[in-house]
């Protein structure tokens, strides 16, 4: 059996329900400073007892339902960390709304756990149940604000368009039981197909359009990205913050995991159709930028360009695609969660900050915030020496390396129109002047370091990216077959 | 002896209809969660017959878990439809229409 090699989620699954049951039991005075970091604690010793087996060889578990391999550590470590990040960013602003319920970290907790299953999952039916758990719990939070109507609405599309997707992964999946002949995990999965004739094989391309839809839709690509730009303006900043970074690492793990992994020898399918999608989310994404007023809009549909860079890095199929893959997944949840905290530090009491009208003057009032800002949407734009440029520059090397020229022109050409906005943004809080003057802001100090150092950090793994780069293909060569 | 095609096809004309009637239905949302149950009702009935005829019972372990998780999924979608009717008194599809651009 083999339970140990799943003992992060197993604590973590414990230490969720322990902090829901001793919540109502702490004094009430105190009661949101102990439950916040009793939950960061939790946390904190997940991610350690992740460390403890990173790196290691690979070995399987839980008769073959789990996996733990580097690759799965990797992501684990992100996306343990950008939460804590994002729970730090998230007090001040729940406490201001009137918004703190111990349930926020606790739904958020439960989507964590999830993405963890996602993350080390060696057979379908984990895949899509740590999915579900995933998903169930963010349609829940997107409607955390519950007397705003714009938040139900956004929770109502999520919720509908998510159904919709897993249906169509669900669908993939039986097709794919079918065509395997009652093969549901992963790792045997991949030794039938290659024992078969796959190129010609319509009833496993069938499968594969409905299993790739599945999973576009958790990036948010075009065509299935229509939720990202009305989700992210209805949910509250907060859930944003979350929303916008972490499950990322948890679709490209899936995307790893399934077609990497089992449905590798099907590459030539999945390839042609993460290319289009690819392409097509790039544009869009980048066009469609330009035109929005909504800074929480823009940052969607700038996601939307960004996770295109994902899947043209995972459509070439090699160690090095992969791997610039993973690099720019990592880079971007790290800057996406140091963006939208800007967005909450603007925003003050009873209003949020949306518009690009709040981010005018802000060098005036804050020179530091505005020069973290700065810093996070250069590395978004890609301009050197950000570490954004270094996780494009790698995407497009590997897509050079594997012959597909013309789309990678067209890549960099989509990148400089993208530049656009994000320059916009950058100009409007150096050179214009507020039209009212907003109040001060204080945020506590935990804050300020976490911003500060989430800001230097893309800025420090710029200048030295050797260090990460390595560690990703390190972990995909220890972890691919 | 009715054979494994006339089960998948079924599944699939059960999957395009919850596919037709999210995308024709333009009154009520209650009416898209039954299409988003009928969309794992279809896949349920491919997993089953696959199952079948092929000896080999992970698929039917498989559509448990697919029952479970859908009557979960759906607590939580009527949940939040009894939260967007709060707030707007309407449950009509066209009317949520705020969020744009």
């Amino acid at each position: 059996m083999n339970i140990a090699i799943a003992l992060p989620e197993i604590f973590l699954t414990i230490a969720i329900c322990l902090s829901l049951l001793i919540e109502p039991f702490l004094p009430t005075d105190k009661r949101r400073l102990i439950s916040y970091l009793l939950i960061q604690t939790c946390l904190i010793i997940t991610t350690l007892l992740v460390i403890n087996t990173f790196p290691a060889d690979k070995a399987w578990g839980l008769n073959n339902l789990y996996v733990r391999d580097d690759l799965g550590s990797l992501l684990k470590i992100s996306i343990l960390l950008v939460t804590m990040l994002a729970f730090v960013y998230a007090r001040q602003y729940l406490q201001e709304k009137g918004l703190w319920k111990n349930e926020f970290f606790i739904l958020i907790l439960f989507s964590v756990l999830g993405m963890l299953v996602i993350a080390s999952a060696n057979h379908l039916l984990l895949i899509y149940l740590g999915l579900e758990l995933l998903a169930l719990a963010l349609y829940a939070l997107v409607a955390f604000s519950r007397d705003d109507s714009r938040a139900t609405e956004a929770a109502m599309k999520y919720f509908v368009l998510g159904a919709i997707a897993s249906g169509m992964l669900l669908y993939g999946i039986s097709i794919l039981y079918g065509i395997t002949r009652g093969q549901l995990e992963l790792s045997a999965i991949a030794s039938y197909l290659s024992t078969q004739e796959v190129l010609n094989n319509i009833p496993l391309l069938f499968a594969l359009v409905f299993i790739v839809g599945g999973i576009a839709f958790k990036f948010g690509t075009v065509p299935f990205h229509m939720w990202a730009p009305d989700v992210y303006q209805g949910a509250p900043t907060a859930v944003t913050l979350f929303l916008a970074s972490v499950p990322k690492l948890a679709a490209f793990a899936m995307l790893m995991r399934v077609l990497g992994e089992s449905l590798g020898a099907a590459q030539s399918g999945w390839s042609q159709l993460l290319l289009v999608m690819g392409l097509l989310s790039v544009t869009v994404g980048n066009l469609l930028a330009i035109a929005q007023f909504n800074l929480k809009r823009m940052f969607a549909y700038s996601t939307i360009a960004h996770m295109g860079f994902v899947l043209l890095a995972a459509m070439t199929g090699t160690l090095e695609g992969y791997s610039a893959g993973l690099f720019y997944t990592i880079i971007y949840a790290l800057t996406s969660v140091g963006s939208f905290a800007i967005l909450i530090l603007l925003s003050h009491q009873g209003l949020d900050a949306e518009t690009l009208n709040d981010l005018k003057g802000l060098n005036e009032r804050h020179p530091w915030y505005a020069f973290l800002m700065l810093l996070l949407l250069f590395s978004m734009a890609g301009i050197p020496p950000m570490v954004g440029f270094y996780a494009k520059f790698s995407v497009i090397q590997a897509m050079l390396n594997t012959g597909y020229l013309w789309p990678a022109v067209f890549v960099v050409l989509m990148s400089v129109v993208g530049e656009f906005y994000y320059l916009r943004a950058i100009k409007m809080m150096y050179f214009d002047q507020p039209e009212k003057h907003p109040p001060q802001i204080t945020y506590p100090m935990d804050f300020q370091i976490a911003l500060t150092a989430n800001g230097l950090l893309v800025l420090f793994l710029g200048l030295l990216p050797t260090g990460l780069i390595e560690l990703c293909t390190q972990a995909l060569v220890a972890s691919l077959p | 002896m009715i054979s494994l095609s006339n089960y998948l096809v079924i599944g699939a004309l059960l999957f395009s209809i919850s596919i037709a009637g999210m995308f024709l239905n333009r009154k009520n949302i209650l009416i898209l969660l039954m299409c988003i149950e009928l969309m794992l009702l279809a896949v349920n009935m491919n997993f089953i017959a696959f199952s079948y005829y092929l000896g080999d019972l992970a698929g039917q372990v498989f559509v448990f878990f697919i029952l479970t998780v859908a009557a979960a999924e759906t607590a939580i979608g009527l949940a939040i439809l009894v939260l967007v009717f709060r707030n707007r008194r309407t449950i009509n599809v066209q009317d949520l229409d705020s969020l744009k651009g």
